[in-house]
């Protein structure tokens, strides 16, 4: 998802003369591509994530759309009053980019699991969180957050992830993306995606899979029309199932209860955390895949 | 105002009228008439619960009816009682200190990349030094060498729960400001020539932001509020605020 991302972006910016790039002191390897050709409108703000996001806040109150990027939870949790007040508040396109997302980073331990963030960025009114579940939603994501530019926050995987579309899918924020049909439903966000697909040929045979990669507390409304065509959905997430995704789904249904009952998640469970391993191993272990 | 609303955070607008007051009637290129004039210079109020001072400017200078004040902490009110950026001629709203000056740091890059030379001024407290997040933009604007860029610490010496130097000493400042890259002028900030002065739009120093120190009294020019913690917290009663503005009105200030 990292060089999808960064290609992407290039590709914007060089459409969009506003775009602006700051990281904090971390991208090797990633963010040299539009470093070289847009020098302008990169910064490294250091290791320094508070700055950063009101920094990004402030460029963007002059006309940027600024897009910071620092790894699992930094560009978060360490900036979260940052984000909170100066970038959602005054309604500002900054879109803040978490690479490494849930246990993309599972042997670097605890400090480097992203397993919180949907917590506490689906608590900001107006927050659009954008979570591909493959290098092509990524596209999608990007594409759609610059043609709409406000608060936002973009959580990527890593590199190497498989691609499950064939094309740039075209996306709406909380429209389910059908990935395979079914009447029974697998609905994933972020890079559940594809331990959902894997799940639909194992565990839950004959489910039907979804991927929703814009969601937030704006796009609520949107849900239990969907919701209602299925006749069980199971929200997927690689985040602990406390204040994730299946919990916004199961608020987003709740005003109908017999909807609300079809709803379920497979989530991480908290005994993940302080984990150490592959992504692989931690997934398993928190309960995402199937382990068998 | 504060009396009506009931109120705190008197004796930290006192503090910084005379600053804002300048600020205000020439050193500052706005114009009400057009508050999000392109070319303006962009004033932070980083020190977001002194808004009333900055809502006092605004409502003399134009940006909003005078009536408008009356309605300062009220239920609903555009004016709450820290400072909002629905409020035209605010920039930012503030409230959670430490913010104030990266959100302007944010604001000079994106003038210095684009060519612009409008300023952007930030008013800070004391105590809000102690938040790191400041020292962060330090860093990032003496780096990036930009010279729009002006802070302004409303050095009252009191903070919270007493001193600042009780708290968490400050001293040396102007030293750790210029360690960190800024060129730094102190100035007596109730005296409105000298602030007047060095808040003119020449740099003082090409490639440095500048840190302006400015000596003040918590509460200035009610005796009885002066270098007092309590009126961090406390409202005039309708006495007091007699009180308060019989003296003001000796003074000339009122």
């Amino acid at each position: 998802m990292r060089s999808a991302f960064i290609e992407e972006l290039v590709a914007l910016a060089a459409v969009h003369d506003n775009i602006a790039l700051i990281v904090g002191d971390l991208g090797f390897g990633v963010i040299e591509p539009f470093a070289d050709r847009f020098p302008d409108r990169f910064f490294n703000a250091g290791v320094a994530e508070q700055n950063m996001a009101s920094m990004a806040a402030g460029m963007a109150s002059e006309g940027y759309h600024v897009f910071t990027y620092s790894i699992a939870n930094f560009p978060t949790f360490r900036c979260a009053e940052q984000i909170r007040n100066d970038i959602a508040y005054h309604g500002l396109p900054v879109t803040t980019v978490a690479v490494g997302a849930g246990l993309a980073y599972g042997s670097l331990g605890y400090s480097h699991h992203a397993v919180q963030d949907y917590a506490l960025m689906r608590a900001m009114p107006g927050m659009m969180i954008a979570a591909p579940g493959d290098p092509l939603e990524v596209r999608a994501c990007l594409r759609w957050l610059v043609a709409n530019p406000g608060p936002s926050y973009l959580r990527l995987g890593k590199s190497g992830d498989p691609r499950f579309h064939d094309a740039v899918p075209d996306i709406e924020p909380g429209k389910w993306l059908t990935l395979r049909d079914g009447d029974r439903i697998l609905l994933s966000t972020g890079a559940a995606l594809g331990a959902a697909l894997a799940r639909a040929q194992s565990s839950h045979q004959g489910f039907g899979v979804c991927s929703l990669p814009l969601w937030g507390m704006a796009t609520k409304a949107s849900q239990l029309d969907q919701a209602s065509t299925a006749q069980t959905v199971i929200a997927m997430e690689d985040h602990l199932a406390d204040g994730g995704f299946g919990s916004w789904l199961w608020e987003a249904v709740s005003a109908d209860p017999a909807i609300a009952a079809r709803i379920s998640s497979i989530a991480l469970s908290d005994t993940v955390c302080g984990q150490v391993g592959s992504q692989a191993a931690l997934n398993a272990i928190g309960g995402l895949t199937c382990t068998q | 105002m504060v009396a009506r609303a009931d109120a705190s955070h008197i004796g930290s607008a006192l503090s910084i009228t005379d600053i804002v007051a300048v600020l205000y009637s020439g050193a500052l290129r706005v114009d009400p008439a057009e508050p999000r004039m392109p070319g303006r210079d962009r004033f932070i109020l980083s020190k977001g619960h002194a808004c009333v001072a900055i809502y006092a400017a605004l409502a003399e200078t134009g940006f909003f009816p005078r009536e408008l004040l009356k309605s300062y902490g009220t239920d609903q009110s555009p004016l709450m009682a820290h400072i909002s950026h629905k409020v035209p001629g605010a920039e930012f709203s503030a409230g959670a200190l430490g913010h104030g000056l990266s959100f302007g740091t944010g604001k000079a890059l994106a003038a210095a990349r684009r060519g612009f030379d409008w300023r952007t001024v930030v008013l800070m407290s004391d105590g809000e030094m102690a938040e790191g997040s400041n020292w962060e933009a330090m860093m990032f604007a003496a780096h990036h060498r930009l010279d729009r860029l002006t802070a302004i610490i409303d050095y009252n010496k009191l903070q919270s729960l007493g001193t600042v130097a009780d708290t968490l000493g400050l001293e040396p400042l102007a030293a750790k400001l210029t360690a960190f890259g800024w060129t730094v002028r102190e100035v007596d900030g109730h005296d409105h020539a000298a602030l007047a002065t060095v808040l003119s739009p020449t740099r003082w120093e090409a490639g440095k932001p500048q840190a302006l120190i400015a000596h003040t009294t918590k509460g200035k020019g009610v005796g009885f509020m002066e270098n007092r913690v309590e009126w961090h917290y406390k409202s005039p009663n309708p006495e007091q605020l007699a009180e308060a503005l019989a003296g003001l009105a000796e003074n000339g200030d009122a």
